[in-house]
């Protein structure tokens, strides 16, 4: 069962959207483990998904599991901050190691 | 109106009350304007009325995004105003795109983004019920949203080039925290520069007094100045458009009686039917009563008139009236009269217009009496007053009735008013009451000094109220400075004066001085 479930919103193919990409990669890669499920949306193909999930901005990092969902914006180049935004330290910490 | 020049943008009417008459026709086709307002000013009404009068009047639907107030709250408020968003979400006639920030969330960023996803959802929604109009409200909301204010210029730029693109008109709602000064509070008024209102609300002499001015519009003509508007329930935003008001009534050689014959005969033969006649004078010196001989000939006529109180309350009006021989209570009953007394006190000038006009266009009177006009300077600013009084006059003439103003002056004989020197270039006719003091006696004094369009008699007639009305007699002769408040006598007076004591009507004349 996976941990985490991530959802990246990113527009077309546009280099912010792959630097977006290989970021999460890299990052979950190296902190997650296997304990991760990861979808990109592009909002032009599915702007109803952004509707729903109220995304403003591009690229947006949605936590959805754990609970509470939680927002993450920009392209993800800020290593650190990202951990802290989906509160990975805690959450990994937390799960027995 | 200003003459189209063949470059003019192309404009779409707002549909909100007066409003496309002083933006010479609307807000530019396929751009964005940004509407600029201090909390409380009215921008978010005025954006929703242009949607809505979109979707009902003009066949175009609209898209509404929300950056501050969640759809359902919003919904609700403006269901007073009658509005049934719901219901045109439900129709598809209008889609909502919620940009609100959700409770306790914070925004981390971890480089470099842009507003893309609002951007597809923007499109996506206008898409959906393709829409032609869209507003933003209120864009100063993403600021704190999303803190790096360079990135939201730059991206609101480009969300304008996307709309630009998508060939709608939007109307951008910005919040300043001033009622003068810069129009934006994040330099935002860089990004839909092109065109841009501004609403105001602001206090005056104890009132709201709210204004809109277009401050530019690229490309295009209008009015320029603030316009005083209101917002009520029934109306919703009306915009009232004073100096940019047509002066195109036709004039009219009909004449109308003022239900007093020597009056009329003073007049050349009676009132012309689109004028508007101002009756001036002392406390005391009978306008009330030449309002009610007023209203009695057109009764009499078998037309309808409508009496605006703003001093005495209908009963009195009513009683008065039934002393001078004229029925209201059964005129109104006939249906040929309206009696609507308001106090000036109760609400701003704007909201009196608004609800005079109002009464004016349902009633469809043929006159149209205001006892007192001067009540309602009480309550303004000279400006307001005298805007009111052309808006209210424009009315009138518009339809091509007969107007009737009282005014009330401070001093008992001689003397002018505000109301007089700042009405009296609007009114087509002036009818002076005045108290003249002669050898120790209050009588009174009557005059037209001024009647548009037609000889009239110059003559300073002396007149006389009793219990069947106002009765006009001979001019007071050689006696001068009646108007000024202290007449003098010539010498040929004694003469007269004497053979009026020998025929026993005078019996007051034992002062000797007169006559030096």
């Amino acid at each position: 069962m996976s941990a985490f479930k991530l959802r990246l919103y990113v527009t077309g193919r546009t280099p912010q959207s792959q630097r977006a990409i290989a970021n999460l990669r890299a990052i979950c890669e190296s902190e997650l483990g296997g304990t991760y499920e990861v979808e990109v949306i592009d909002v032009l193909e599915n702007p109803t998904l952004a509707e729903n999930e109220k995304i403003l901005a591009t690229p947006t990092l949605v936590r959805r599991l754990p609970e509470p969902v939680r927002k993450i914006i920009g392209d993800l180049s800020d290593r650190e901050k990202v951990l802290l935004g989906l509160d990975i330290e805690h959450i990994m910490g937390g799960n027995g190691r | 109106m200003n003459a189209r020049p063949r470059t003019e943008l192309a404009k779409v009417p707002t549909g909100i009350h007066g409003f496309d008459q002083i933006a010479n026709g609307g807000i530019p086709r396929g751009r964005s304007t940004l509407l600029v307002g201090t909390a409380g000013s009215g921008k978010t009404v005025f954006a929703l009325q242009f949607l809505l009068e979109g979707v009902r009047h003009y066949g175009e639907n609209g898209v509404f995004v929300t950056f501050e107030e969640a759809p359902s709250d919003l919904m609700h408020n403006v269901s007073s105003f009658g509005w049934d968003l719901e219901g045109l979400v439900a129709e598809r006639g209008i889609a909502v795109v919620d940009v609100t920030p959700e409770p306790g969330e914070e925004t981390i960023a971890t480089g470099p983004y842009d507003l893309s996803a609002l951007l597809a959802r923007l499109e996506s929604a206008i898409r959906s019920v393709d829409a032609k109009r869209v507003i933003l409200d209120s864009i100063g909301a993403l600021f704190p949203q999303l803190t790096d204010a360079n990135i939201i210029r730059r991206e609101l730029h480009r969300i304008a080039a996307g709309l630009r693109a998508l060939e709608v008109t939007t109307l951008v709602t910005m919040e300043r925290t001033e009622e003068d000064g810069g129009v934006g509070r994040w330099g935002v008024e860089e990004f839909v520069a092109d065109n841009v209102i501004l609403l105001r609300n602001r206090l005056e002499q104890e009132k709201r007094r709210r204004t809109v001015e277009i401050l530019k519009v690229r490309g295009a003509t209008h009015q320029k100045g603030e316009y005083p508007f209101t917002i009520d329930a029934e109306d919703a935003v009306t915009v009232i458009p004073l100096s940019a008001i047509e002066l195109k009534q036709k004039s009219s050689e009909i004449r109308v009686s003022s239900g007093i014959a020597e009056l009329d005969k003073m007049c050349g033969g009676g009132m012309y039917r689109d004028s508007i006649i101002l009756v001036s004078g002392a406390t005391g010196t009978g306008k009330t009563m030449m309002v009610t001989q007023y209203i009695k000939a057109a009764i009499e006529a078998g037309e309808k008139a409508l009496l605006f109180g703003a001093e005495e309350s209908r009963e009195q009006l009513t009683r008065n009236a039934t002393l001078w021989g004229v029925d209201f209570d059964q005129a109104e009953r006939d249906g040929l009269l309206k009696i609507v007394c308001r106090y000036p006190e109760v609400m701003g000038l704007e909201d009196h217009l608004i609800h005079m006009k109002r009464e004016i266009l349902e009633f469809q009177p043929k006159r149209v009496a205001v006892d007192s006009m001067s009540a309602f300077e009480r309550v303004s600013s000279n400006k307001s007053f005298r805007e009111f009084v052309i808006a209210l006059t424009c009315t009138i003439k518009h339809l091509e009735i007969t107007g009737l103003f009282t005014n009330t002056t401070s001093m008992l004989s001689g003397g002018e008013s505000i109301t007089e020197t700042h009405i009296s270039t609007i009114t087509d006719t002036i009818i002076l009451l005045r108290y003249v003091e002669l050898r120790g006696e209050m009588r009174r004094g009557l005059t037209v000094l001024k009647m548009r369009g037609t000889f009239h008699d110059k003559d300073i007639r002396e007149y006389v109220i009793d219990g069947s009305g106002l009765h006009i007699m001979a001019p007071f002769r050689g006696v001068h400075g009646i108007l000024s408040g202290s007449p003098t006598y010539t010498f040929e007076d004694e003469r007269a004066r004497l053979a009026d004591m020998f025929r026993g009507r005078s019996m007051e004349a034992q002062d000797g001085h007169i006559g030096d």
